[in-house]
């Protein structure tokens, strides 16, 4: 099943919205503006009735998986259910109507929400503020970073380096770069952890940071966290905590407690705010006292039972979007978290430890497993036992679309060979992890049987496996002018 | 699950955990049923002033408009709200082709020739786009010239900060320059001359980066036809509500020859093996995933529900749609700035200037005035000397489709007495 695009369903005919008319006096546009301040040629836009419209997208929908519908377990990206009362609670016209610019005294409600939510990721990682403006996970490092650049800068020291583990999401060196770091790699031991020797070879007083996440990228706990953490310290470096694991261990341990001094936080994962197809996300970030100067403006703050937003703070590294974060989100957050409470986020991270141990257990064999488990909350497999049938992680991947699962993250982290890396999250019941540890064997049957069939994978889903070497091809060919057809976007037939 | 794992204890599993970090509870209050959370949320809510839409006269940035039924009808599909990015294109063709769309009509909007597949908001737009001029230029140096939304001059310059690049405002680019930034119509709602800034621009070989209100290009000159590289801009007016300032969607479209220099996700078209067509994410390889410290930007979260939020809302309107919207908004603005500048003591701030539905004027006691309108449930216009000394005693009045007539009366008959 393929679906035209709105632009080739478009007619000339169609009946467009009814609008009203200006109903004042007034000159007419062009009475006003000379020509050249106006556009020449009207844009081309579909024109398509309401009823065509909802029932193109209705069928672009249907040919979506998603969390609703399918086991999502895509490791690192926590794909939990998004509870419903989160999407009530957003609707309400007292948060969406609000303008950014009205009176403070017109939003205490607002302020109240963003001033509680900050409390209780306090209370959840172990820090004294929290900045909630980053509106991605990926924006909340590079905001921590900036803070973290800043406060050596204001004690004189120009530290030019960020450490980043050979493990690391790509957007941990990206946001090192971006912020006019030189990005050093850290190699990870043969257990899957840090290696403490390779990290004190690189340390020195040109370090600015130690990025690191744990549970890391292998689902492994470092367990010699706070040695890390005053080697770091004792060379004057800062700790910087990427919180796209959090979702292991909320109520068992803290990130502040560990010894970092900055984090960032994915609402979009470890707080159920959905992730709308990519976005919009929310990725706050949480310092402790010696990076609280630094925080972009506006903060909020609470002075005799009235919030405020706070401009006025001297150090601070500025404003890194425009208003106050991605609100919308922060209200879903902050719905979730009064629903589950401190017992219910704990009883989350647990559930979500057991169900990965669980699922690990179940599939161990039937793939390897590089690493000694326990693990926390998500396991990475390597589908190298399925190289002498020709079989790759990807084979595996689209097996399972073909199955009704989504697919695992694969082939990262980058250290372990055809990665297959399961985050099954505590929302999903035993049944459903019995199910895709079927499909995962049934996969390795056929490997081993058929594995030309797999290759062909994914059957039955409105496409088959697309040719991107050619899409990259035909866009090089368009960017180098030897093509007309941009790829990028559509065209009308010449 | 505890016996299949052959464990005894949830303890068992944590055992990598150093016995000193274990939190012995979670300082935040019990759990709640689904009731009494919404009765939370609800009395939270109830502390807002909610303003009427028709009632709403202050933008800067974030506007009220008609947002058609069709908008929330489709973006409350969990199919698309609770699918992660795209990354496998055969069980995500719908977010994926959505959002080949959206790039097609941010590229028909601004005549350009690619667009992106969406950015946080108009500040990191803007701030990504002249990253993309550093980057392909090899220079420096960002000019602003005039009143750039201050937010986004903020981001740009935190932006810029970490890279070593100044920000600097003026008209002037130099050899040093990298890209001249403006927005059209600006933040005060006036219209400047893009062409002449694009021009003087590319005379110092700097690129031209126009920060474009999407709904206006229904009617003024869009970027690719002024000769602007980069577009980039806010597109909220695109059918999201005002929401305290987001979740918003960016938006850059660019030149051909800049493509490589783009950040975040792009999405091409693709066949599979029987010949269907299919939409694949692409150009990865500047993407932080693949290239790491090197990639061209960080973005990997976009605002993709949104971006289908305004892709809906611009099929919906078509571009007649659209440009009855901006003519009525056009018109009511203009009814209104004639109306309000007849009032005792209140003038056009810039009486030579053109705009569209958004207009500077000085006001006597601004402060007190919006005071008493918003007693009166009218949310007056913005007072813009909070960010410009400049600009004392200047509010921006905004008009749009939602704005009718009767509300102007209201408006005005507030103002009198």
């Amino acid at each position: 099943m393929t679906e035209l695009l709105s632009f080739e369903k478009s007619r000339p005919n169609a009946q467009g919205p009814r609008l009203p008319d200006a109903d004042v006096e007034a000159p007419a546009l062009t009475d006003l503006l000379p020509r050249e301040l106006l556009r020449a040629r009207p844009p081309e836009l579909p024109r398509l009735s309401e009823p065509e419209i909802m029932r193109h997208y209705s069928r672009l929908a249907s040919m979506n998986y998603s969390i609703s519908e399918q086991f999502y377990p895509l490791g690192s990206c926590t794909m939990k259910y998004n509870p419903v009362v989160n999407e009530a609670a957003a609707a309400m016209p007292g948060f969406t109507d609000l303008h950014p610019y009205q009176g403070e005294d017109t939003v205490q409600g607002a302020l109240s929400l963003m001033w509680r939510l900050e409390q209780a990721l306090c209370a959840v990682v172990g820090v004294d503020r929290v900045t909630l403006q980053p509106a991605a996970g990926a924006h909340g490092e590079w905001t921590a970073l900036r803070m973290i650049q800043a406060f050596h800068r204001s004690r004189g020291e120009a530290r030019t380096e960020v450490l980043v583990p050979d493990s690391a999401h790509g957007t941990n060196p990206a946001s090192a770069a971006l912020s006019g770091f030189q990005v050093v790699e850290v190699k990870s031991g043969p257990d899957g952890r840090i290696s403490l020797a390779d990290l004190e070879g690189k340390l020195s007083p040109k370090v600015a940071a130690l990025m690191l996440t744990n549970p890391n990228t292998l689902g492994l706990f470092e367990r010699q966290i706070l040695d890390i953490a005053d080697i770091v310290h004792s060379t004057g470096a800062m700790l910087y905590y990427d919180g796209a694991n959090l979702n292991a261990f909320m109520g068992i341990c803290r990130p502040g407690d560990m010894g970092f001094d900055a984090v960032h936080m994915n609402l979009h994962k470890t707080f159920t705010t959905p992730h709308g197809g990519g976005g919009p996300g929310a990725g706050p970030v949480g310092v402790k006292a010696d990076l609280v100067p630094f925080l972009p403006t506006p903060t909020v703050e609470r002075m005799n039972g009235h919030l405020k937003l706070d401009f006025k703070r001297p150090l601070s590294i500025g404003r890194v979007r425009s208003f106050y974060g991605n609100f919308g989100m922060l209200v879903r957050a902050y719905t979730y978290i009064v629903a589950m409470g401190g017992d219910g986020l704990t009883q989350a991270s647990l559930d979500a430890v057991l169900s990965a141990n669980y699922l690990r257990n179940e599939v161990d064999g039937a793939l390897e497993m590089p690493h000694e488990g326990p693990c926390m909350h998500e396991f990475v497999a390597s589908a190298r036992n399925l190289a002498p049938q020709g079989i790759k992680a990807l084979d595996v991947a689209k097996g399972l679309l073909e199955r009704d699962f989504y697919a695992p993250t694969i082939y990262f982290p980058l250290v372990v060979p055809e990665a297959i890396m399961v985050e099954p999250t505590e929302t999903e019941s035993k049944a459903t992890l019995d199910a895709f540890a079927a499909a995962i064997k049934d996969i390795v049957r056929q490997a081993k049987e058929s594995p030309e069939a797999l290759h062909e994978a994914p059957h039955g889903l409105p496409v088959g496996r697309l040719d991107e070497v050619a899409t990259a091809r035909h866009i090089n060919a368009y960017l180098q002018g030897q093509s007309e057809d941009p790829i990028l976007r559509w065209k009308p037939a010449p | 699950m505890l016996a299949a794992i052959g464990v005894s204890s949830m303890d068992d599993l944590l055992v990598d955990i150093p016995r000193s970090l274990r939190l012995p509870a979670l300082e935040l209050p019990v759990g709640l049923s689904e009731f009494e959370t919404m009765a939370q949320m609800k009395s939270l809510a109830a502390r807002n002033q909610v303003f009427a839409d028709r009632l709403t006269f202050r933008g800067g940035g974030v506007y009220r408009r008609f947002i058609p039924s069709a908008v929330a009808a489709v973006t409350s599909k969990p199919e698309f709200y609770s699918a992660y990015t795209p990354y496998q294109p055969e069980a995500s063709q719908g977010t994926l082709q959505a959002i080949y769309e959206f790039q097609t009509l941010i590229a028909e909007l601004t005549a350009l020739d690619v667009a992106n597949a969406s950015m946080y908001d108009g500040a990191t737009a803007v701030a990504e786009a002249a990253m993309m001029a550093h980057i392909h230029t090899d220079r420096n140096e960002v000019v602003v010239a005039g009143y750039l939304h201050p937010e986004y001059l903020e981001v740009l310059r935190a932006f810029s900060e970490g890279r070593g690049i100044k920000v600097r405002k003026g008209t002037e680019a130099n050899s040093k320059t990298a890209a001249v930034v403006f927005q059209q119509p600006d933040f005060l709602g006036l219209l400047v001359d893009a062409h002449g800034l694009t021009e003087s621009a590319h005379k110092a070989g700097a690129l031209a980066i126009a920060c474009v209100d999407p709904i206006s290009l229904a009617i003024l000159a869009p970027p690719g036809e002024y000769g602007a590289d980069i577009a980039a801009g806010e597109g909220q007016q695109l059918g999201l509500s005002p929401s305290f300032g987001g979740p918003h969607v960016g938006f850059i479209a660019c030149r051909k020859d800049l493509v490589r220099r783009l950040p975040g996700r792009l999405i091409g078209s693709s066949h599979d093996a029987a010949g269907r067509r299919g939409f694949v994410l692409t150009l990865t390889a500047r993407e932080q995933h693949i290239r790491r410290e090197r990639a061209t930007s960080n973005i990997c979260t976009n605002h993709s529900l949104c971006a289908l939020a305004a892709s809906v809302y611009m099929t919906y309107m078509g571009a007649d749609g659209l440009r009855q919207v901006a003519e009525v908004s056009f018109k009511r603005a203009h009814a209104l700035a004639e109306r309000l500048s007849a009032l005792p003591g209140w003038e056009m701030a810039f009486p030579e200037r053109q705009f569209l539905n958004e207009f500077p004027i000085r006001v006597p006691k601004g402060p007190a005035v919006l005071r008493r309108l918003a007693r009166n449930g009218i949310l007056g216009g913005l007072d813009v000397h909070r960010w410009f000394r400049e600009l004392k005693g200047v509010l921006t009045f905004t008009c749009t489709e939602v704005n009718d007539a009767r509300a102007l009366d209201e408006l005005v008959e507030a103002l009198a007495s």
